[in-house]
């Protein structure tokens, strides 16, 4: 594939986590954003610094809970950036490991990519981090359920993959 | 007030606002809690903000995960005498049914406490107890008091 395939395949693959992620108010409501996702299907997703989701206020760290969703939100983003057509999966199980505090006033990183994709399960795993992907602050490991395509309605099929909001 | 004042307060009279309100997080997911006897349920009241799937709708596994890790720390503060917040080592969630968008509950069981780590495992339910939408078990570290 030429550089510049590349670059399109990328775009449009972060132009969908990004419509898929605006569809959950959650998220929204959070500030989660799309940063990247590589034709591959692996995405990264940032959770800016937000004072409503402190877990301690000693410390000014973001609670465990805001680590949760942005990791489960990043792995279930890579499953839908990964498969062709869109199909809800529901998470089956989510296991976090937490390495050390993030740190206040900066935003977290979550970064997930899909390692296997059998017929009715996909198999993500993924690490949060702030300032090195090398020096993570949260493993993660997911399992996704398989819906089949035909548990989407059409007009959020079209909204996630085409961007068509008619 | 510190954090273990508080929930003496909170067993007292049995109102766990004031607690709460100490966390940010659980006020922004919308976290309550009430007394059973000797138990403690905690809930977190149907809220449009806490979304994931629009289609069902359903709220976003994440904050279901929040939700429970929260209340498994507070469990522990309220009777395991940790004098503070506990630190979390890992948690671990199956999603076993759709967490529509409707009144949650959570009730949070000891499964064995040592010196340094507690494993606390729990539940979440909608309808009906015997049918959870979510069980999890996580590992705290104990602060020193």
């Amino acid at each position: 594939m030429s550089s510049n395939l590349q670059t399109e395949v990328d775009q449009d693959l972060t132009g969908r986590a990004q419509r898929f992620i605006d569809e959950l108010v959650h998220c929204v409501d959070i500030g989660l954003s799309a940063s990247k996702v590589d034709s591959d299907g692996r995405t990264t997703l940032e959770l800016p610094y937000n004072k409503e989701l402190i877990g301690n206020q000693d410390t000014g760290i973001m609670h465990g809970g805001a680590i949760t969703t942005l990791m489960d939100t990043a792995s279930g983003t890579s499953v839908i950036c990964s498969l062709k057509d869109f199909e809800i999966c529901p998470t089956l199980d989510l296991r976090i490991d937490y390495l050390k505090s993030a740190e206040p006033n900066k935003p977290v990183y979550g970064f997930a990519e899909c390692y296997r994709i059998s017929r009715n399960v996909v198999f993500t795993r993924g690490y949060a981090y702030q300032d090195d992907p090398e020096d993570p602050i949260a493993y993660c490991v997911g399992t996704f359920m398989r819906l089949g395509t035909e548990f989407t309605p059409d007009y959020f099929r079209k909204r996630v993959l085409k961007g068509d909001y008619q | 007030m510190n954090l273990r004042d508080l929930v003496s307060q909170a067993h007292e009279s049995g109102d766990y606002s004031e607690l709460l309100a100490q966390i940010p997080y659980a006020q922004k997911i919308g976290v309550k809690c009430e007394r059973f006897g000797d138990d403690v349920i905690f809930k977190l009241p149907a809220n449009k903000l806490n979304i994931g799937n629009p289609l069902l709708p359903a709220i976003h596994g994440g904050v279901i995960g929040g939700f429970m890790e929260l209340s498994a720390a507070l469990y522990l503060i309220m009777f395991q005498d940790v004098p503070k917040l506990p630190k979390i080592v890992d948690i671990s969630i199956d999603y076993l049914r759709a967490g529509y968008y409707q009144d949650t509950f959570v009730e949070c069981e000891l499964t064995r406490q040592g010196k340094r780590v507690a494993n606390v495992t729990i539940y979440a339910w909608q309808k009906t107890r015997s049918e959870p939408i979510t069980t999890a078990r996580a590992h705290f570290l104990i602060p020193d008091s």
